[in-house]
């Protein structure tokens, strides 16, 4: 059980991880290195005048830097595939059915999870945006996506207006208790960086995630076919 | 009334004892999951922060 839920995850975690990373080389990267520009000084949001144009060349490939975000990638999704491939198979045990069609319900609870509840508070931060103390950001993100994660659970998976209202009350206790924030502002990068790089990264989640939870639901599914697991289960309603 | 008592109660047993054998494995599954992502995402020490650096950008992940 342990291994086949191992493998299922390094499958799908592994795939997801690949798309993010491709999402992230084409479509977020740009945007990360185009911010860098500004936060090294390089360009001048409010400088002399001309003004910087908003089209940079913000270089290539960079195998050594674009090739370690790949493997890191490939790493959290993967990490994250197994949490969800263990998830599916004690949900399954409450009689949840579990495949590459309910997996997609799957990936996009868990992008909420980690990525828009956590962001609801702290943004994904251009580099040289500013930001509250780095421990108690951590430690916020962890509480939000802890709490959050079981809310989702509750809601997915309780039918008492018990758990419901707790489901409520653990989606919006972090957000009322509120996010580190920083002290003043800093960001030396334009707004429009900013808020672009905010929505490229949550569609670039959101797909990936989607691509995690469909396929960690499908390599699931196959390997409880392999041993006879879903038989048993049929039989067993 | 007592026939269908019988049925009911029977599947409950098996499932008990096979909760058993697929929850262990899942919470330790679940908690090694959670380990490689906290050291991808979260921890803080010099070459891993710099060699995760975009991604934890991108991913949403508190960086600096």
């Amino acid at each position: 059980m342990f291994i086949r839920i191992l493998t299922s995850g390094l499958l799908a975690g592994a795939a997801a991880g690949l798309v993010a990373a491709l999402m992230q080389f084409f479509f977020v990267q740009p945007v990360l290195l185009h911010a860098e520009l500004y936060e090294s000084g390089q360009l001048l949001h409010f400088g002399p005048e001309p003004r910087p144009s908003a089209h940079q060349d913000v270089g290539g490939f960079d195998p050594r830097r674009d090739g370690l975000s790949v493997l890191f990638t490939m790493l959290i999704y993967t990490g994250y595939a197994i949490v969800v491939i263990a998830l599916m198979s004690l949900a399954e045990l409450r009689g949840a059915q579990v495949n590459g069609r309910t997996g997609l319900i799957w990936g996009a609870a868990g992008f909420l999870v980690v990525h828009l509840a956590p962001g609801f508070g702290l943004a994904p931060e251009l580099p040289g945006a500013a930001a509250g103390d780095l421990t108690t950001r951590q430690v916020w993100w962890v509480g939000t996506v802890l709490a959050t994660g079981i809310a989702v659970w509750l809601i997915a998976f309780t039918r008492s207006w018990f758990g419901l209202g707790a489901a409520v009350a653990l989606l919006l206790t972090p957000h009322l208790i509120g996010a580190p924030e920083p002290d003043s502002f800093q960001s030396p990068a334009p707004s429009e960086l900013g808020a672009l790089f905010v929505a490229r990264a949550y569609g670039a989640g959101l797909a990936a995630w989607v691509v995690a939870g469909s396929l960690a639901g499908f390599f699931w599914s196959r390997a409880a076919e392999g041993t006879g697991q879903t038989a048993d289960r049929k039989s067993a309603h | 009334m007592t026939p269908t008592a019988t049925p009911v109660s029977a599947p409950k047993t098996a499932t008990g004892s096979r909760s058993v054998t697929r929850v262990v494995p899942a919470v330790l599954a679940a908690f090694l999951g959670l380990a490689v992502v906290f050291i991808a995402g979260h921890a803080q020490s010099g070459a891993l922060h710099q060699a995760a650096h975009d991604v934890r950008h991108s991913t949403g992940f508190p960086c600096h």
